[in-house]
């Protein structure tokens, strides 16, 4: 369970930033729907509900998620709505519950880079860059593969694409952690796939991706994606019934968006 | 910190420590209805209204509730009479510890749906765990209450 010596309230990203470096164990409050569950011991939670970041922004080429707005907020615009179809609803509506992701925030998810996290299934398959304080503007890509910092997530920026995509997961009851994960977009000129829960953190598939673009099977392109990624096993599945799953909601994916 | 938080339309304020979870400091002012059914923030049997929105009680700091209006059942007493005539006339409870979350979030999901159909009032309150029944009355229960009230 997770102790909280000093509540923060930030009055702005600099205040948040300063006061989050100046103690080793300091932390940012997203959701804290997680963090709370874990042991550890925070001499100063930072919070920053008071900075205007739960904002869902339409800009000319982008859209702009800041990192304080909710899942369920995400699932129910209409900005989204607008470019990505159904596509936020289809991924978030698994997680856990209506009251929970009205608390679960999106900076939280994709900060935190949960190896279970459907939000990040979908963002890779988009084309998504994460502003943070220190460090900048980056891809979600490059974001993910850098070891963990200390870091404040200002927001996601999203680029407005003539896109498809299709969300595939596989869970032992619904509302549970999913077993799998899989997202698959399409735009003119090229496919994302993006598979996770493995149970690592979500990945594109290269490979795979090379393989549809290069016009070959459906089938030939599932093993290709099975090939590269790496799979595990936890609790809730082993390695054969991962790499089972993947080939069969990459395929449906494909068999769904072709 | 001080806080000033308003529960069912009454005013508290307090000095609480950093950690202390909204669900605690309800149950402190003596409104029972709020119960930890699972302590994972999976089973939805703390839910109460922050601001009109339903909530994990048992993952939301008190803190982040200052300045704010909480609901809790005690907050609806009339509304969830009715409601509950409904579950006992379709046998839906059996021993009713769940009911108070369930009930919070289906009159949220009947102020936020409109017309919600059976997927969509499926979807809104997957986050409810029942472990007696296998929600069939339930369904039965809100679809009729609903109905009636529409």
């Amino acid at each position: 369970m997770i102790t909280i010596k000093e509540y923060f309230v930030a009055n702005s990203l600099e205040e948040a930033y300063n006061k989050l470096v100046s103690g080793k164990n300091n932390s940012i409050l997203g959701g804290m729907m997680w963090l709370r569950m874990q042991n550890k011991r925070v001499p100063v939670a930072i919070d920053l509900s008071q900075l205007g970041l739960n904002q869902i922004e339409e800009k000319e080429d982008v859209i702009e998620i800041g990192a304080m707005t909710s899942l369920r907020q995400m699932e129910e615009s209409k900005v989204l709505e607008a470019y990505f179809g159904p596509l936020f609803k289809e991924a978030f509506s698994h997680i856990v519950g209506t009251q929970f992701r009205n608390t679960a925030t999106i900076g939280g998810s994709v900060f935190s880079r949960f190896g279970f996290s459907d939000p990040l299934t979908v963002l890779l398959a988009l084309d998504v860059k994460v502003e943070l304080y220190g460090a900048g503007i980056m891809s979600l890509e490059k974001f993910m593969k850098l070891p963990p910092k200390k870091d404040l997530l200002v927001k996601l920026i999203l680029r407005k694409q003539n896109l498809k995509a299709v969300y595939k997961c596989q869970r032992q009851t619904a509302t549970d952690f999913p077993n799998l994960t899989v997202c698959i977009s399409k735009t003119d000129h090229h496919y994302k796939i993006v598979v996770g829960a493995r149970p690592s953190k979500a990945k594109l598939a290269y490979s795979g991706m090379k393989k549809l673009q290069d016009g070959c099977e459906i089938d030939e392109v599932a093993e290709a994606v099975v090939r590269e990624l790496n799979f595990g096993t936890n609790i809730r599945a082993s390695k054969d019934y991962r790499m089972h799953l993947a080939k069969v909601l990459v395929r449906r994916g494909l068999e769904e968006l072709i | 910190m001080k806080i000033r938080v308003w529960i069912n339309e009454k005013l508290y304020e307090d000095e609480v420590a950093a950690d202390l979870m909204l669900i605690d400091y309800i149950r402190s002012k003596g409104y029972y209805s709020v119960k930890r059914g699972c302590e994972t923030t999976n089973c939805g049997l703390c839910t109460v209204w922050l601001e009109g929105v339903p909530v994990l009680s048992c993952a939301v700091l008190a803190v982040r509730a200052h300045g704010k209006k909480v609901t809790t059942l005690e907050g609806l007493e009339e509304e969830a009479r009715v409601f509950g005539d409904f579950l006992a006339k379709e046998g839906a409870e059996q021993c009713g510890f769940c009911s108070p979350g369930f009930i919070m979030n289906v009159l949220a999901m009947k102020r936020e749906l409109k017309n919600p159909g059976e997927q969509d009032i499926k979807a809104y309150l997957a986050g409810n765990l029942c472990r007696c029944t296998g929600y069939m009355g339930q369904l039965r229960a809100i679809q009729a209450y609903l109905q009636e009230e529409a």
